[in-house]
């Protein structure tokens, strides 16, 4: 691979349209923000750059560590629903039979075809009131007290005098469902490649020694296998943390999280310094997130080296 | 040996995988403190076989019973037999000894128990220095020992070994045969091993199955397996083998009368039947004439003279074709005037006389009618 040293024309060529569209569209714009998280506003458009730490000591404010915390919080909630449910199903991928693979992950990755707003609103006509979900379950209240009436007990109202809907939308709840509904293929395809990748032989050999399918889970898969669980959780940790349209769309009135107050700053508030700010800080928390898990890999392969 | 109770009683197992009939109809008596070899070329069934022992598949039909036990609704984690794997499978994120613990500790043994269990184990397999290391500072010689421990420290009733030796190098694996026997020994457990390797087998086993397709083809000791093998499979898989055509044209009491591809009339004095446990008891040749049948010939039992045999022996006239050298033995194919070819291994006894052939050179090669087998086809 050092055949670069003797075409470097070659290799220049090659590497310099993706170094400039990084740095033009990806470095420099982060920088602006950066800065920006400095500034001062200054009437409706302009912005000072004063070097001033007020956006971040506003941003450290009760109200606003609250809806961080919330949105860790609800991050979090959601991780941890796509690490559970994704195991069973990358699972179930990688043990499928083998010309059923390619099916069951393109049956995963098919929503990624479609926008995720579009998936979004999908998910309000799955939920609303007059939803498929309560359609669903008006039909077996209907069922259900037939029955009742059939077998003579129709009078007493056992089941209400009537079908209640569930209020599935606008809540904390449809906001998790909704992370968790987009982001869940990142969870699992991490996953899958760990598990495809592990030993058969191992899991036999814990059921040989006697452990069932719990033990053998949790001795043996899940330490094999949790790099794959770690690099799911970390992409799908850091965009639900900054998810603003799922809570847009689906929350409720105290279903704020950070993403909505920032994207709230850079719009309607008008208030860019204190945006960047907010944004930064999300930013400081995801690197030292990061550098955790680099550190505690490193340590882990320093041990088994 | 024959005395002993039946440890593992394999009643007309069958195993389908889509359109592949892997195990057919297979029934084997594995008895208690046998060292038993499941032998055969790859895609005979012998892993399925092995694997349905242990519970990672289940036979479509006919029943397993370990020690008169019947298993069909046993889970692996739950029969008392433990296996030690092809590619080991020692868990990478344990020490040797918790590999060793592992299967101690998900049965809730006393942990100080677990402590001498392990140590008693390990010291078996003369692992006692790594009990601390990791399985990647491991050799893999020292991986399928920790594998081993692993799997004898549960004291099973049977211990399970699916190609134990393959990935070793040479002088490695002819170690650890030596150091198989002597475990066996030791432990008195019923060990039941897969190979393709016959060496293996005839070097290790009490007893040895010889599969092919899904089915058993003969089961019996080292030595009769390689002097009386029952069929033409047998014969050429188990050693070195020079078979013929040939074609019973009459018999005296158990004289047979034959007329051979290559090497024209021969007789032959009466065959010992075969063992009583393998099909074809009744004795080769028994068919109506004229009866077409195999005759076999080791290599190791014919002798190279530069002048005819003396009378009583087989012998035939031909040209060297070719020589290939082993050290120990050297390998002479021969010409026969016929046409037929034949080979001979000669032992190379001495530093200084062994003996040379050059090709081409005109030879006598014998052999003493007994050595002859006659095999049905």
């Amino acid at each position: 691979m050092d055949s670069w040293r003797k075409n470097p024309l070659v290799f220049w060529v090659l590497n310099l349209s993706p170094s400039v569209w990084l740095v033009a569209f990806f470095i420099v714009p982060l920088a602006l923000v950066w800065v920006l998280s400095f500034g001062e506003k200054r009437g409706l458009l302009d912005v000072a750059i004063t070097g001033t730490l007020d956006n971040y000591a506003r941003a450290l404010q009760p109200l606003y560590l609250e809806i961080f915390w919330k949105s860790i919080w609800m991050a979090a909630a959601a991780t941890m629903v796509c690490l559970i449910v994704g195991y069973p199903v990358a699972f179930a991928i990688a043990f499928a039979p083998s010309r059923w693979k390619p099916y069951l992950l393109l049956a995963l990755m098919v929503p990624f075809w479609i926008n995720i707003l579009i998936r979004t609103y999908a998910l309000i006509a799955v939920f609303r009131t007059r939803g498929y979900v309560n359609f669903t379950l008006e039909w077996f209240w209907d069922q259900a007290n037939s029955l009742l009436g059939a077998i003579g007990l129709g009078g007493y109202g056992l089941m209400g005098a009537r079908f209640e809907p569930l209020e599935l939308l606008y809540n904390n709840f449809a906001v998790s469902l909704g992370i968790v509904y987009a982001f869940f293929p990142f969870m699992v395809l991490p996953l899958y490649a760990n598990i495809e990748k592990l030993d058969r032989s191992y899991l036999e050999a814990s059921l040989d020694l006697g452990a069932g399918h719990w033990r053998t889970f949790f001795s043996v898969v899940f330490p094999l296998t949790w790099h794959g669980a770690l690099s799911g959780v970390i992409i799908v940790f850091i965009p639900a943390l900054g998810a603003f349209f799922i809570p847009d769309l689906l929350g409720g009135t105290d279903s704020q999280l950070i993403g909505n107050v920032i994207e709230r700053q850079f719009k309607s508030a008008n208030d860019w310094p204190f945006g960047a700010a907010l944004s930064f800080l999300l930013m400081y928390a995801t690197f030292g997130a990061l550098a955790l898990r680099a550190l505690v890999v490193g340590r882990k392969q320093g041990l088994e080296v | 040996m024959s005395e002993s109770p039946v440890t593992v009683s394999i009643q007309s197992v069958s195993k389908r995988f889509g359109t592949v009939t892997a195990v057919d109809r297979v029934s084997l008596d594995i008895r208690q403190n046998e060292f038993f070899a499941l032998l055969g070329p790859s895609g005979c069934g012998k892993t399925t076989l092995l694997r349905m022992l242990a519970g990672f598949e289940t036979p479509d039909r006919g029943s397993i019973l370990i020690d008169g036990q019947d298993m069909a609704e046993v889970p692996p984690n739950r029969r008392p037999v433990n296996m030690v794997f092809q590619s080991y499978a020692v868990f990478p994120h344990m020490s040797v000894f918790d590999n060793v613990a592992y299967g101690l500790r998900v049965a809730g043994t006393p942990s100080g128990e677990i402590g001498q269990r392990v140590r008693d184990a390990l010291e078996m397999v003369r692992l006692s220095e790594q009990a601390e290391r990791r399985p990647d500072q491991l050799s893999g010689g020292q991986r399928q020992r920790v594998a081993l421990a692993r799997a004898l420290v549960k004291r099973p009733k049977v211990l399970l070994l699916d190609e134990p030796l393959s990935a070793l190098d040479a002088k490695l694996r002819e170690a650890m045969q030596l150091e198989l026997v002597r475990l066996q020994h030791a432990v008195g457990i019923t060990f039941v091993i897969v190979t393709h390797d016959q060496h293996e087998a005839l070097s290790m086993a009490n007893r040895i199955a010889v599969m092919e397709a899904g089915q058993v083809r003969q089961v019996d000791g080292p030595a009769q397996l390689y002097e009386f093998p029952n069929s033409r499979f047998v014969a050429g898989f188990i050693g070195k083998m020079n078979l013929f055509r040939a074609r019973v044209i009459a018999r005296h009491g158990t004289e047979l009368k034959l007329d051979v591809e290559g090497l024209g009339r021969l007789t032959l004095p009466g065959q010992e039947p075969h063992s009583a446990d393998s099909p074809g008891a009744a004795g080769p040749g028994a068919g109506p004439d004229p009866w077409d049948i195999d005759i076999a010939v080791r290599p190791e039992k014919i002798r190279i003279h530069r002048d005819e045999a003396p009378g009583g022996r087989i012998s035939h006239h031909g040209r060297v074709s070719e020589v290939a050298y082993f050290g120990d033995t050297s390998h002479v194919y021969l010409r026969l005037d016929s046409g037929q070819s034949i080979s001979a291994n000669i032992r190379n006894v001495a530093r200084t006389s062994r003996p040379s052939f050059r090709i081409g050179e005109a030879l006598w090669c014998s052999w003493d009618a007994g050595d002859t087998l006659v095999l049905d086809r």
